[in-house]
């Protein structure tokens, strides 16, 4: 099938005033490559602070003004310019962001979901969405600040399913809520996908994820390092890179066994390998190597020189 | 219910205190005063030809040698049973000075208060949803200008260029010299408010303008207006729907705070324009030691100021949602 989304070399820099008005360019999401096909749950897998919520921006073009964005999306098989991104947002491509915060404070549910539109089929479908997610009527006069962290997660979900979007992007859609409330919330994108649309689904949560995820994207200090089918996941020697093997030890029912380091702050690391501080296998090519590609290794993408090597140790 | 009752009557105990402590400074000050009321409202040549008996009538018409103390006391138990005194300089009751001067300032006070509001309020609207660009860059250097310029130079300034080189409006007075007090019409009492009424409001403007901007750019870097974009919205539609909405509650408690800086800078234009009104007032009797005037004009003004406040603070349980709803719960 032919895929929704496809993201083909993003970065993504800011420009940064320190000292007075000395600017300086932090990338914070580098070389980064994805693809979401219809139908398919596809879960961006990374630690915080790895520029995850950027990518999310980047897609529907509400990036801040002073980034700057390189490489190419393609939506539906056509770039996606500034003009089309304005078209789609909001009706083919819908957000669903982490929290209540995402909803204007002195604005009724109502009023937030019909967008400013008073036609009857918008209150309608708009009714229908919530209805769809056990919301009664009721909470559509309701403030944000009354209604319960599920609800408000519910309700982000709602105001994405009032159109009809052919692509959905889930920003850390579970944090706070307790594995049961989580569970529940990802068998809703599971559900959509269903129905034919693409799910990508960002989070920090690999075990929450792979509940629900069809591909897993792990992100590391900017850049994808491996995309893997879920199923990978099952067994650590079908994954390819070690920093993913990492996170596979560091999941609790595989012995909760975390790595030292940390990875490196976006900017900071300049060439190389960036997960080469922490790596077992690190060899001399990988801190010589200028930049290192994702490439296709064992039915999935990595970006290692060594993949699927057994650690050195 | 009885949340409301407890609000209300710790906001009147405030009040009294707060005008208790206000009453209290104008006197101490005034007490401090090194002017001589008898030097200053009799002055040295007339005093020179009087008799000590003579002297000594007027020294206790001044209360020149009543304890301070005293005085206050005097004065704070006759204002508890509603008597504010008798100016010493237009020997008429207090009350009633007070309340020809303030029916004279209050279409001033309310027009600039007004004016300043609508205008700072367009005004930060549009700087902060442009910031950065021209217009925004603009309304900032402006109101900053306005912000750093005396009240009283930008009086000046006004009355230089509307009254002496174009000689469209009056230089000052509230109404025509030299025409009986019936003939005098609306329009030539409106003409009269139009250059001090203008000083104020150029003068309130820049204040409210910066705040709304300031508070229009926060709002505008939300997650919620992130999430309008991203579900959406164009640009103009989220400072209308969403921008307003958030910038309303601010704007409000600084437009009755702002009744605070109108009277004081009234105080400063009308002595400007001549125009005798409250500010002008308080200007008289500070200046000829009219204690009891003084008090009365200080006292009323606080009163006002602090019933700004007050209304501010009960718009906003009526405003704000998280307030209006949850004391109708509790």
């Amino acid at each position: 099938m032919a895929p929704i989304l496809q993201i083909q070399h993003l970065s993504i820099d800011f420009l940064q005033y320190d000292r007075g008005t000395h600017r300086r360019r932090l990338s914070v999401i580098r070389d980064l490559c994805l693809t979401v096909e219809p139908g398919q749950v596809v879960a961006v897998v990374g630690a915080s602070g790895s520029g995850k919520s950027l990518l999310a921006h980047a897609v529907l073009d509400i990036l801040p003004y002073n980034s700057h964005m390189e490489g190419e999306i393609l939506y539906d098989g056509a770039p996606l310019t500034h003009a089309r991104a304005a078209a789609l947002r909001g009706r083919e491509i819908a957000l669903v962001p982490q929290g209540v915060t995402y909803l204007d404070p002195l604005m009724k549910v109502g009023p937030q979901l019909r967008r400013g539109r008073r036609d009857p089929e918008t209150a309608a479908r708009c009714r229908a969405a919530l209805e769809r997610y056990g919301l009664g009527p009721e909470v559509e006069d309701l403030y944000p600040f009354e209604l319960s962290g599920g609800m408000a997660r519910r309700v982000l979900i709602a105001s994405a399913v009032v159109d009809q979007p052919r692509l959905i992007i889930a920003d850390e859609p579970t944090p706070g809520l307790d594995l049961k409330a989580a569970g529940r919330i990802l068998g809703h994108f599971r559900e959509l996908a269903q129905e034919g649309a693409g799910i990508l689904l960002i989070t920090h949560d690999l075990e929450l994820a792979l509940t629900v995820a069809d591909r897993v994207a792990v992100f590391y200090a900017g850049e994808t390092i491996e995309e893997a089918d879920a199923g990978d996941f099952s067994r650590p020697d079908r994954l390819r890179h070690p920093f993913t093997r990492a996170l596979w030890s560091a999941m609790p029912e595989h012995g909760f066994s975390p790595i030292p380091g940390a990875q490196p702050y976006p900017g900071t690391a300049e060439t190389g390998c960036p997960f080469a501080d922490q790596c077992a296998r690190c060899g001399e090519a990988c801190r010589a190597a200028g930049s290192i590609p994702l490439e296709p290794f064992q039915g999935g993408l990595v970006r290692c020189l060594r993949p699927g090597e057994e650690d050195a140790v | 219910m009885k949340h409301r009752l407890r609000f209300a009557a710790k906001k009147l105990l405030r009040m009294l205190l707060l005008l208790l402590g206000v009453s209290a400074v104008t006197f101490a000050l005034m007490s401090a005063s090194p002017l001589d009321p008898l030097q200053t409202n009799v002055g040295q040549v007339a005093l020179g030809s009087m008799s000590p008996e003579q002297v000594a009538k007027l020294e206790a018409y001044w209360g020149v040698g009543t304890p301070p103390l005293e005085r206050y006391l005097g004065w704070l138990w006759d204002l508890l049973h509603g008597d504010f005194g008798i100016s010493l300089l237009y020997r008429q009751p207090v009350l009633e000075i007070v309340g020809q001067r303030l029916a004279t300032s209050l279409g001033l006070l309310f027009f600039a208060w007004i004016l300043s509001g609508v205008l700072g309020l367009v005004l930060g609207a549009v700087a902060g949803a442009t910031r950065g660009r021209l217009p925004d860059k603009l309304i900032r250097g402006y109101c900053l200008l306005i912000s750093s310029t005396p009240a009283f130079w930008l009086a000046l300034l006004l009355l230089l260029i509307f009254s002496v080189w174009l000689g469209w409006l009056p230089s000052g007075l509230a109404v025509p010299i030299g025409v009986a007090a019936d003939a005098v019409t609306l329009a030539d009492r409106l003409r009269h408010a139009v250059l001090p009424a203008l000083t104020l409001s150029i003068t309130g403007v820049a204040n409210i303008a910066l705040h709304t901007r300031e508070k229009l750019v926060d709002v505008l870097e939300s997650d919620y207006v992130l999430f309008a974009r991203a579900r959406g919205e164009s640009s103009l539609s989220i400072v209308l729907r969403h921008g307003l909405r958030n910038v309303a509650l601010p704007a409000v408690t600084l437009q009755f705070a702002s009744i605070s800086e109108i009277i004081g800078g009234s105080v400063l234009v009308e002595q400007v324009f001549s125009y005798p009104g409250l500010g002008q007032a308080a200007v008289t009797a500070g200046l000829g030691s009219d204690l009891p005037l003084l008090l009365g004009v200080t006292v009323i003004t606080a009163a006002i100021v602090f019933a700004g406040n007050l209304i501010a603070d009960l718009l906003y349980g009526a405003i704000d949602p998280k307030i209006r709803r949850g004391a109708a719960r509790s």
